[in-house]
């Protein structure tokens, strides 16, 4: 196992931050975490990076404890997006890969590798504070990757990019994966979990509380979802055993249902109505998922 | 190391580029140079350009006396002889042609009187130098009618002898003392506007990297001790850069005007033959100084999110520091007093204090010996503890800025 997190915990005066959250990461993977906001995901990648101490268990890289000299092989994108506003991408970039223990000229033929693969060479030597919220972004992401880390800290890093520069970043954070990068990366963008991550976890208030393969997670969450359109009202299903919640929408109904039997038993109830256009069983969402297991800490 | 290097050097050289330092830098090396080249200018501007007084001299006996005085006393007024009326005269003077009209005219006494007329009396300089020139004319004559020979004269002005003289061994004369005031009061002065300017520069340097959230990125590749520390020294030798460039425009300017300047201005600021000891002490708690507030202001700014928020976390600093400024003028006039003596020992005040007792008295050398161990103790404690507070504090954000977020900080980097 690349990253390892042994029964990690971090403790505010009285408040815990991280409660026991053990997780191990193989290599060249990339790994979701996923929380509400305040469950305690960037205080666990504050205590990955050696920011914070953890006030109990350990974290350790390929067995080693990290610290400030294994900062060469770590890339982090914080959530808060912070650069020097008025100093040059190119010495921006620069000075922050030196600090990383980039040589200059390496650093200067990477950058115009990534500015012209995000398709903004030109922006070399800007200003930060000309460019607009999402190139500033792509900026970000550069100085996080620039150094070719093996372990990649991802927080939030689709947020407020347009879709065109989603997939942008999208194909270079799965480029860097299959080059053997390991990845840890939080979003609260379902889909893009979804799509990229085949482990994740999910945390709420400090604390683990789904933890697994993406398959195996929505394998062991039983529930289904169900969609249904007809010509006639459907409400009467919400009260149908099996039925966990309903929701009416313009053309029928969607049901989240316990398992595969209750939707034969609904089946036949609405066949015995009349006609039905639309009758589909599917694997349940990663945001159904999330909204029940983090959403608790909402109620 | 090289990420320290890598730090210092960004620090130094980014701030080296700004406009605004090269702006203050060079307005500072004009007036520097200007103060230093102010007689020559004084005179180019000033050069054949006498001021022409009209005289209307009723007695015809004072104008001649009085242009002797007037030449004696070495100054640009010239008196001219006026034919024409009073009326002619006040004309002439408005029509600019001469710069003011002065009567002469006996009193009943067969002294001297005078008045003097002109477009505005605001310039002061040239009634009072007239009127200074026919004081002494008056005094010469009174005495000629009361028959005092010159010589009873000038005793009669001849000032006491008074002499001070210091009896504690190798005490200043009076000489040195003030020639130590003039260097000493400089020195302060530029003591004081350094700490106050780049401690102000490396708070806001830490508040900039904290609210626009490089912070994160910086103190994930290098340890926030080593990133403070090298912020410290980048901006030290930016200090040192500036001044030296100051000094040395003024070191030479002043050489250059040497001659020009004897007896003047300069030599009452002890410019002339500068104690090397009380250079080299001014070099060693500049330096101290600096980096005791520098520490200071560092884990200050790293306790505020906003740099609106900055001016408000430093205030209290800047206090003290125009505090141990205002003890240090008060000790000019009285160097001994005891309450100078026991503040000179308080770490914040110690490098204004210190340096200028060390400048103005002869003190044993273990005394600002022990000023520095002081110091040094103090930059170390304050450097720890800054330490410790500046990382936790760079993690911090929220709109409370107060001394409750040094426990706070310091809450932050503790494993419990």
């Amino acid at each position: 196992m690349a990253l390892e997190l042994k029964h990690v915990t971090k403790r505010f005066g009285t408040f815990t931050a991280v409660d026991d959250l053990s997780l191990s990461i193989p290599e060249s993977e990339m790994f979701g975490f996923l929380g509400a906001n305040g469950a305690g995901k960037t205080t666990t990648f504050r205590m990955i990076l050696g920011l914070l101490d953890p006030s109990g268990g350990k974290i350790t890289w390929n067995g080693n404890p990290i610290d400030y000299s294994t900062s060469p092989l770590i890339g982090y994108l914080p959530e808060e997006r912070g650069l020097y506003p008025k100093l040059k991408v190119k010495d921006q970039v620069i000075y922050l890969a030196k600090l990383r223990g980039m040589a200059k000229q390496d650093c200067l033929k990477e950058l115009t590798y990534w500015l012209e693969r995000f398709k903004v060479p030109e922006y070399a030597n800007k200003k930060i504070e000309e460019l607009s919220k999402g190139n500033q972004q792509k900026i970000q992401f550069i100085t996080a990757v620039i150094h070719k880390p093996k372990l990649l800290i991802l927080d939030e890093p689709f947020s407020g990019l347009d879709p065109v520069n989603v997939e942008l970043l999208k194909d270079a954070v799965m480029e860097l994966k299959d080059n053997g990068t390991t990845i840890v990366f939080s979003s609260h963008r379902m889909e893009h979990v979804e799509e990229l991550c085949e482990h994740l976890c999910i945390m709420q208030k400090g604390r683990p509380v789904v933890h697994g393969s993406l398959k195996e997670i929505k394998r062991s969450f039983g529930r289904k979802n169900l969609i249904i359109h007809a010509d006639y009202d459907l409400s009467f299903l919400k009260d149908t055993r099996g039925v966990v919640k309903a929701r009416q929408t313009a053309e029928g109904i969607q049901l989240q249902i316990s398992g595969e039997d209750a939707a034969e038993a609904i089946f036949r109830e609405v066949a015995e109505k009349g006609f039905v256009r639309k009758f589909v069983l599917e694997e349940p969402s990663l945001n159904d998922i999330f909204i029940e297991k983090a959403g608790a800490s909402y109620e | 190391m090289n990420n320290f290097m890598t730090i210092l050097l960004h620090t130094y050289l980014s701030k080296l580029k700004t406009k605004s330092f090269i702006v203050t830098t060079l307005i500072t090396v004009v007036i520097v140079a200007g103060l230093a080249n102010l007689s020559g200018i004084i005179d180019y501007f000033d050069k054949d350009d006498k001021e022409r007084i009209a005289v209307i001299d009723e007695t015809g006996v004072l104008l001649a006396p009085l242009q002797e005085q007037m030449d004696a006393l070495n100054n640009n007024i010239s008196l001219i002889a006026y034919k024409g009326s009073e009326a002619e005269g006040e004309n002439a003077v408005k029509d600019e042609e001469y710069k003011g009209l002065l009567l002469l005219s006996f009193t009943e006494e067969e002294l001297p009187e005078a008045a003097y007329k002109a477009r505005s009396i605001a310039d002061s300089a040239i009634p009072s130098e007239l009127q200074g020139g026919l004081q002494q004319l008056k005094t010469q004559m009174a005495a000629t009618q009361i028959n005092l020979s010159p010589e009873q004269l000038s005793k009669l002005y001849e000032p006491v002898p008074f002499d001070k003289t210091a009896l504690e061994e190798n005490a200043k004369t009076e000489e040195e003392l003030n020639q130590a005031r003039g260097l000493v009061y400089v020195l302060l002065f530029i003591i004081y506007f350094a700490v106050i300017l780049y401690a102000n520069m490396i708070a806001m340097e830490v508040a900039t990297e904290k609210s626009s959230r490089v912070m994160e990125i910086l103190i994930s590749s290098v340890s926030p001790i080593k990133q403070m520390f090298a912020k410290i020294l980048g901006i030290g030798l930016l200090s040192l850069t500036q001044m030296a460039l100051i000094l040395l425009v003024g070191f030479f300017s002043v050489k250059q005007n040497l001659d020009t300047m004897e007896g003047g201005f300069f030599e009452f600021f002890g410019f002339e033959n500068i104690p090397a000891s009380t250079i080299a002490y001014a070099l060693i708690f500049f330096i101290l100084g600096y980096f005791l507030y520098a520490t200071l202001a560092a884990f200050l700014g790293s306790l505020v999110s906003r740099i609106e928020d900055i001016q408000q976390m430093i205030t209290p600093m800047t206090m003290m520091v125009v505090a141990g400024f205002m003890i240090a003028m008060f000790g000019l006039g009285q160097p001994e007093a005891s309450f100078v003596t026991i503040t000179s020992y308080i770490p914040f005040f110690t490098p204004m204090l210190m340096f200028m007792r060390v400048g103005m008295l002869s003190l044993p050398v273990w005394e600002p010996i022990i000023g520095i161990v002081i110091l040094l103790v103090s930059i170390i404690l304050l450097a720890v503890f800054g330490a410790r507070v500046y990382r936790g504090g760079v993690l911090m954000y929220g709109k409370s800025n107060s001394f409750k977020d040094i426990k706070k900080a310091l809450q932050l980097t503790k494993n419990e």
